[in-house]
């Protein structure tokens, strides 16, 4: 007998019909997997009854360990156990080698652009090391919701990814999750996730702060709602912060205190830097801290080897050991801020996330900050993956229409290279996703029968400022004069923020298209720095860009004018004429890379002006030459052709 | 005629019910489908019908349809865990046979 849960009113779903999905947190540190049953979001626990899953994945002689049975491992075989691979999603090996030194694994000599660990099954990309992450919380979900095993009932899952991540990062995301076998509903943006879990989305238009400091990262947030969008504002962080440096100054103090005040450990202080000692340090510190989340002060006791040690940790000397890290976080906090061109009093709402922010000194320091209340009603662990679950629940179906959809944004525009090594942009930053645009673009010279159409992101006008995502090439449409032809570019965003860019020459039908899976990705900083190039040179781009423009037309109009003298210039011109035209076109040619846009505007102009008649008797002889032969009521034919024609295909819509 | 809740499913429904923070009750309910014939409907009640038969048990009330409770008179709503898994499960009397997964049932 199957197990029923409580719908909503309405809502019940037929037998087998079950719509199933799940909210995954794919943390750095742990991971979580949530669902929505009988109307309440929740985590869901493996069996030892712990939610939180480490994020480890250990390569053993018997098989694939994850999560607390691969932690066991990551003493006695580093170089198999697999730590923190979240920060290698979706990077190349250029990023590698500056972090690598922190890990004890070793990385594989490999051409490829992905790198790949060193470990007893071989090597391994971030993207398979996540998948066994991915595979064991699915487990727990198909087990917890009584699927059975192949999981087929469930129908998806909705996966959180930090706001900074580019596409190789989201896109190598979503390629773990298919080779964990989910299929993905949606990614959505953690500090996202954790405004939906405190029910944000429905709530009145702001700004809200999201504060994640988990137990190695940590994440400043800026999101602000509009009509049910969450548009992030900035970001920003340190990547190398978090609980585990609070424990660690924790045992500093513990081992200082030991040392030089109780003078018992002293003969001892070789041993205490013994890898064994100092995870029990550690450990006590851990203990110490989650301890004073709920108490004013607690005896810390170590034993090492015969001798024993005691001493009392209150809150305020805690508060002393850690304020100069939880100020690191702040520091950030207002880099974020003005990065958002946001006030402190302007933020509405601080949602708290991840572990370390049950340490009171942070939350206290954090209200001091933002001058408001904190929302940390739920349990700051399980936040982001509750958040995701009441998602993955609107986005199965679950839940009445009326509920809105979240929607994300576009962290930096994206555009194609036009002639000069301009950038036009096709979908501007900040705009909500899934989207779809179109522009159209048009040969240059005459003859043309390809494009090379080169995807770039970023705000600067150039293409050297900016980065290249992907190049193609639309090849084959038939040769036209310039300008003739019509190339529709269009791009596609999904709701992932994964981008299509498809190119169509619209006479003849040709189509080129290409998925942008860019073989490593920008940081957040890059983002950051990226974003704000684009704010202090927005002046001498817009200088350049009209230079460059200029540049461009000098060189087309030469080169049409060089055609047209080659066909006809002998037939139509005269000596005289043909001299002076020839003249004030050297004029344009010696200036046409000058870096005074006025004078090459101004060398154009005279040339069109000298070539006025040329032009005119070109057309002149053009319409001669179609036209010998047929008498005008021929086109009168073709045209009343033509409007009986269109007027069929009206009726017949 | 009665429908009632053993002590563990009506400790759960009143949890839920506050969680969502609104709601009268909970409807059980059957629906003429599934591979077996019928399958048991288990709804969260903002509006009482008229054609509803309210039952109170340990403090939760019960709506279920006219319709309904023929076939489910003497219910007893448990709520059970399967390992991993738990929720809540029709104790019915009626019932005569249910499909392999048993999400569905004959009477």
């Amino acid at each position: 007998m199957a197990l029923i849960q409580i719908a909503e009113p309405g809502e019940s779903t037929t037998a087998h019909q079950h719509r199933l999905a799940v909210g995954i947190d794919l943390g750095t540190t742990n991971s979580l997997v949530a669902t929505v049953r009988s109307g309440v979001a929740n985590t869901l626990p493996c069996s030892e009854g712990s939610h939180l899953l480490p994020s480890i994945v250990h390569y053993g002689e018997d098989g694939v360990h994850v999560g607390k049975a691969a932690l066991r491992y990551s003493v006695s075989d580093p170089l198999n156990t697999i730590i923190s691979i979240k920060r290698f999603m979706g990077r190349g090996l250029e990023d590698v080698s500056i972090e690598d030194a922190h890990y004890s694994y070793v990385f594989a000599q490999t051409t490829s652009v992905v790198p790949r660990i060193k470990t007893r099954s071989g090597n391994v990309s971030a993207v398979e090391v996540s998948a066994e992450i991915l595979k064991t919380l699915k487990k727990r979900a198909v087990e917890t919701l009584g699927l059975d095993n192949s999981g087929d009932e469930l129908s998806g899952a909705v996966i959180t990814v930090p706001a900074y991540f580019d596409d190789a990062q989201r896109q190598a995301t979503k390629d773990a999750a298919k080779l964990a076998g989910i299929k993905v509903l949606r990614l959505l943006n953690e500090p996202t996730a954790a405004a939906v879990a405190y029910g944000l989305d429905t709530g009145n238009e702001g700004v809200i702060a999201v504060f994640d400091l988990g137990g190695g990262t940590f994440d400043i947030s800026i999101l602000r709602l509009n009509k049910g969008v969450f548009e992030v504002l900035s970001t920003g962080g340190d990547s190398a912060l978090g609980g585990d440096d609070f424990d660690y100054e924790i045992a500093q103090w513990i081992i200082k205190q030991g040392i030089i005040k109780q003078g018992i450990i002293t003969d001892i202080k070789d041993q205490i830097h013994s890898p064994a000692n100092k995870r029990l340090i550690m450990q006590q510190a851990r203990a110490a801290k989650e301890t004073l989340a709920g108490s004013d002060s607690v005896i810390i006791e170590i034993d090492v080897e015969e001798h024993h040690w005691q001493a009392e940790l209150d809150r305020a000397t805690l508060k002393t050991l850690l304020t100069p890290l939880v100020k690191k976080t702040l520091m950030a906090c207002r880099r974020a801020l003005r990065d958002a061109e946001i006030d402190k009093q302007d933020i509405a709402e601080v949602v708290m996330v991840g572990g370390s922010t049950r340490t009171l000194v942070v939350q206290e320091m954090v209200a001091d900050f933002f001058g408001c209340e904190l929302l940390t009603s739920i349990d700051p662990d399980k936040v982001v993956a509750t958040g995701a679950a009441l998602q993955a629940d609107v986005l199965v179906g679950n839940k009445p229409e009326n509920e809105m959809l979240l929607l994300d944004v576009i962290p930096l525009s994206l555009g194609i290279e036009t002639m000069g090594g301009l950038v036009e942009k096709v979908i501007h930053r900040n705009t909500g996703i899934p989207v779809a645009k179109a522009q159209d673009f048009t040969t240059y010279k005459d003859g043309q029968t390809a494009m090379a159409i080169h995807v770039l992101q970023g705000e600067r006008e150039l293409v050297s400022d900016n980065r290249s995502l992907a190049r193609f090439e639309l090849r084959g449409f038939p040769p036209q004069v310039a300008g003739a032809a019509r190339i529709r570019v269009s791009f596609q965003v999904d709701a992932d923020g994964l981008l299509i860019v498809s190119a169509r020459e619209e006479n003849s039908g040709i189509e080129a298209r290409v998925d942008v899976k860019p073989s490593y990705g920008l940081s957040d900083t890059e983002v950051e720095s990226m974003l704000r190039e684009s704010i202090e040179h927005a002046e001498d781009d817009m200088l350049l860009r009209s230079l460059r423009e200029q540049q461009v037309e000098a060189t087309r109009v030469l080169e049409a004018l060089d055609s047209a003298l080659a066909t006809d210039g002998d037939s139509l011109l005269s000596v005289s004429e043909k001299t002076e035209i020839l003249a004030t076109r050297q004029i344009l040619f010696d200036l046409r890379s000058d870096s005074d846009k006025n004078k090459i505007k101004k060398a154009i102009k005279s040339l069109e002006t000298v070539c006025e008649d040329y032009v005119a008797r070109r057309m002149n002889s053009n319409i001669k030459t179609a036209m010998q032969g047929h008498s005008i009521n021929d086109y009168a034919g073709d045209l009343s052709a033509n409007s009986a024609a269109k007027e069929q295909a009206e009726e017949s819509k | 005629m009665a429908i009632t809740l053993t002590e563990p499913a009506a400790q759960r429904v009143k949890t839920f019910l506050e969680n969502r923070g609104k709601g009268v009750g909970l409807r059980l309910g059957v629906k003429t489908m599934g591979c077996s014939g019928m399958s048991y409907v288990l709804e969260f009640v903002d509006e009482i019908n008229p054609e509803d038969e309210v039952f109170e048990d340990s403090g939760v009330k019960v709506i279920v349809d006219k319709k309904s409770l023929v076939y489910l008179d003497g219910t007893e709503l448990d709520y059970t865990r399967e390992g991993l898994n738990e929720g809540f499960k029709f104790n019915n009397p009626k019932e005569k046979a249910a499909c392999g997964c048993g999400e569905s049932f004959t009477i």
